[in-house]
């Protein structure tokens, strides 16, 4: 089934599920490591890293997809990509730092330390840079953004939990900290590894 | 080819510009809280500021001036200060200088705490009296290979009034792509010349302060410094005294000894300086000097590192083994320390095995 010229719903929801589960960023193409080791020690912070990325990933997805059919491909200048999306995410992440901090504070105490560690994230950038390798639309490719984030959200809290329990546990001495957490990341990599070819786009 | 250069130079330029006025322009809106008031201990003054800056920075513009060394970094913890109303969430990176009880009484870092509404805050008295200085440096000499001695003239205010033994902050200027900073200092020079203030500045090797102190600052150069800041001072007992000093550390009680010769307080005291080699040592004549024609005065110098076959008379040997062997009892004594924390902490043990109380022990360290 031609996936991408299917309905205009079924292919948001096709996309979005296929970017979680089947092409999950961070266990399928092992992106967003390093905050991802930082940050999973336990699982409420790990959230708050998590809903941070989702709406940056799906922001900074439109917003650069738009910049690169706009600009950069009538520029001639596509070849830039790369350096014009690190800036424009890296602006954005600021100006949406500078909104909480004005709206809430409350959040802005308990997201805010994370948003400049999403600066740095390369989960982000991948989502921008891989959305180009496929034929999307805008609204595809917001989808697209989203379930990136959906599913670096959904690895990150569940690495959470599990090293909360592990640490109960008496992990060899060699193993523990990034050791364990890698070996987790693996097992559960072969886990999601399980759901390609599901959905095909 | 060149039009292609031209288009993305020119492009990453524009985006790059763009997204930084953008930003600005957020910054200036969003991020305007207006002005905002404070109330400094109950009504005793009231500020009115511009929100949206950090409190040290707003107490500073309006002439108050809190200790920081760092630089409003959040990483000395110099800067505390008991924030009543409207601080706010306690940041990350204020978190770990504050202990529980500090967090309860609603003590914060002044340079981590953003002004976003009228605030009610208390300040010690004594910062009040702390002033920023324009002066200008009229002496510099080197004391020792390491330790120069600058003599400094105010200017803009006048006169200084501080007690011996308290310090300064001085502020370095911008080289080189390192930024200005500021750094505290003890006076060495007596209160009574209130006109003059003067250091001791040990060089440290990629201190940026201290570079700028030995590269930069010439004679006649203009400087600023804020104070007096601290609590190290003589106490107004008649207890005997045993200071204990090293390396720069030198300048407080220097300065508080002048103090006793030139006031007539005779109280029974030694003072122990620790250095490495006799070229460490500095104001060895002047003491020796004063213990020579008094009888309360005695002056120890102890090297840790002079060579066995020097012609070195005095002491030698930790100074810690010097003050145990010449004060095996220290109950009576009251203890003055000034120096790097590892000799503080060692002396502090040396002296309460002694039987000296804790309270009556009195230090400065240079961290």
């Amino acid at each position: 089934m031609d996936v991408l010229h299917s309905g205009i719903i079924q292919t948001f929801f096709l996309i979005l599920i296929s970017a979680t589960f089947t092409d999950n960023i961070l266990l399928t193409r092992f992106l967003g490591m390093c905050s991802c080791l930082g940050v999973s020690k336990k699982v409420d912070t790990s959230l708050g890293l998590g809903l941070a990325v989702i709406f940056v990933t799906t922001c900074t997805a439109a917003i650069n997809f738009l910049v690169y059919e706009f600009l950069l491909i009538p520029l001639g200048i596509a070849y830039l990509k790369l350096i014009v999306f690190i800036i424009v995410i890296a602006a954005f992440v600021q100006f949406v730092e500078m909104v909480i901090e004005r709206v809430s504070i409350k959040l802005y105490f308990s997201l805010g330390i994370f948003l400049p560690l999403i600066t740095v994230n390369c989960a982000i950038l991948g989502t921008s840079l891989f959305m180009l390798n496929k034929p999307y639309s805008l609204l595809q490719a917001f989808a697209f953004g989203l379930g990136s984030g959906l599913g670096w959200f959904l690895a990150i809290t569940i690495i959470g939990g599990i090293r909360e329990k592990v640490n109960e546990a008496s992990v060899p001495r060699g193993l523990e900290g990034p050791g364990i957490t890698l070996i987790i990341i693996g097992i559960m990599a072969l886990a999601f590894v399980g759901f390609s070819g599901m959905i095909k786009i | 080819m060149l039009y292609a250069i031209f288009i993305s130079v020119g492009f990453l330029a524009a985006c790059g510009g763009f997204l930084a006025a953008v930003l600005v322009v957020a910054e200036k809106k969003i991020l305007n809280y207006g002005p905002c008031n404070l109330d400094i201990n109950a009504g005793e003054r009231e500020l009115t500021v511009d929100g949206g800056s950090p409190l040290l920075s707003a107490l500073a513009e309006n002439s108050i001036f809190i200790p920081s060394a760092c630089g409003g970094r959040g990483s000395c913890a110099y800067c505390k200060l008991k924030v009543l109303e409207g601080a706010g969430f306690v940041g990350p990176v204020e978190e770990p200088h504050l202990t529980t009880e500090e967090l309860e009484t609603g003590v914060r870092l002044s340079c981590q705490v953003k002004i976003r509404n009228d605030l009610k805050i208390e300040i010690p008295k004594e910062l009040f009296a702390v002033k920023h200085f324009r002066a200008k440096l009229i002496e510099k000499e080197m004391l020792t290979y390491d330790i120069a001695g600058l003599r400094i003239e105010l200017i803009e205010p006048q006169t200084i009034d501080f007690v011996a033994g308290q310090y300064i902050q001085l502020e370095s200027e911008e080289y080189k792509g390192r930024e200005a900073v500021m750094r505290a200092y003890s006076i060495s020079s007596v209160p009574s010349d209130n006109r003059h203030i003067e250091l001791m500045v040990r060089k440290v090797p990629e201190g940026i302060c201290t570079t700028w102190v030995f590269d930069y600052l010439q004679e006649g150069k203009a400087l600023y410094f804020s104070g007096p800041y601290g609590e190290f001072h003589l106490s107004e007992t008649d207890a005997p005294i045993i200071f204990i000093a090293g390396g720069s550390g030198m300048a407080p009680i220097w300065s508080i000894i002048q103090k006793m010769v030139e006031e007539g307080i005779q109280r029974n005291s030694v003072y122990f300086f620790g250095a490495l080699t006799q070229k460490d040592l500095f104001y060895a004549d002047e003491l020796n000097k004063i213990a020579d024609s008094s009888e309360w005065f005695k002056f120890v110098p102890a090297l840790s590192r002079e060579p066995d076959d020097s012609d070195w008379q005095g002491e030698r040997g930790l100074i810690t083994d010097v003050v145990k062997r010449y004060f095996p009892d220290t109950s009576a004594h009251e203890g003055y320390l000034c120096g790097s924390p590892g000799m503080i902490n060692a002396c502090i043990s040396v002296l309460i095995e002694g039987g000296m109380p804790e309270e009556k022990i009195y230090y400065d360290k240079f961290a």
